[in-house]
């Protein structure tokens, strides 16, 4: 088939090419319109933290920048007043 | 001019709940002497500290929301750091937004301490929600008290 078609001098792929098709990503604060990152929120600050306890990439999570530093500094609170983990296994 | 203040601190466990009321009624004692006004008040009780801190597993949390002149807070920490009950503080500054959020999160609890069964499902922000499970644990314990 492929062959067929090549030598009728179009170009097929045995495979359509893949696209992703990515969901795109989206601030959560600017969509739910929130303002402040409350630090005394360990629950939700878990969202942007991996299971080591790390804080995650904007790129993975989506939030907008002016929102990473305020969520970074956040966790940074909450983790002086221990109630996030500086480090850890297994969070969650 | 006074700014608006909100400072959480974590005492040591081994404090009875006596003993505890004499170290809050101290600094909010602290803070009026200074010419400042206590906004808010709220006690969360025993909780386990996510990391330890001066080989203790939990502490009792305290948060206070006051308004005070910003000499102030050189005072209070200093008073912090000589007070062996206290084994961890934190006093932050509010802008307008964080004002805004604080009074938000005062009623919401409020309204969660009249009626603690429907208010759940309501909510549209997600943020609001992961307050409100946070909120319903807290003030269980308060019950218990």
């Amino acid at each position: 088939m492929a062959q067929n078609d090549a030598k009728g001098g179009k170009i097929r792929y045995l495979n359509p090419p893949a696209v992703e098709v990515r969901k795109k990503k989206y601030c959560r604060f600017k969509k739910a319109g929130i303002k402040y990152v409350d630090y005394k929120d360990p629950e939700f600050l878990k969202k942007f933290l991996n299971e080591q306890g790390k804080i995650l990439p904007r790129r993975i999570t989506g939030t907008s920048l002016k929102f990473q530093r305020k969520v970074a500094r956040a966790i940074k609170r909450a983790r002086s007043l221990a109630l996030l983990p500086y480090v850890t296994d297994l969070l969650k | 001019m006074l700014k608006q203040y909100e400072t959480v601190f974590i005492a040591t466990p081994v404090l009875s709940e006596q003993q505890m009321k004499e170290a809050v009624a101290k600094y909010i004692q602290l803070i009026k002497d200074n010419g400042g006004e206590v906004v808010y008040e709220e006690d969360w009780g025993l909780r386990q500290l996510a990391y330890p801190i001066q080989h203790k597993t939990s502490g009792f949390y305290y948060l206070i929301e006051f308004r005070a002149n910003p000499e102030f807070v050189d005072v209070l920490e200093t008073q912090y750091h000589r007070d062996e009950r206290i084994i961890r503080f934190l006093t932050v500054a509010l802008d307008k937004d964080a004002v805004a959020y604080a009074e938000h999160r005062r009623e919401n609890r409020k309204k969660k301490a009249e009626a603690p069964v429907e208010a759940a499902p309501v909510k549209a922000k997600a943020k609001l929600q992961d307050d409100d499970v946070d909120d319903e644990e807290e003030e269980a314990n308060e019950d218990n008290a």
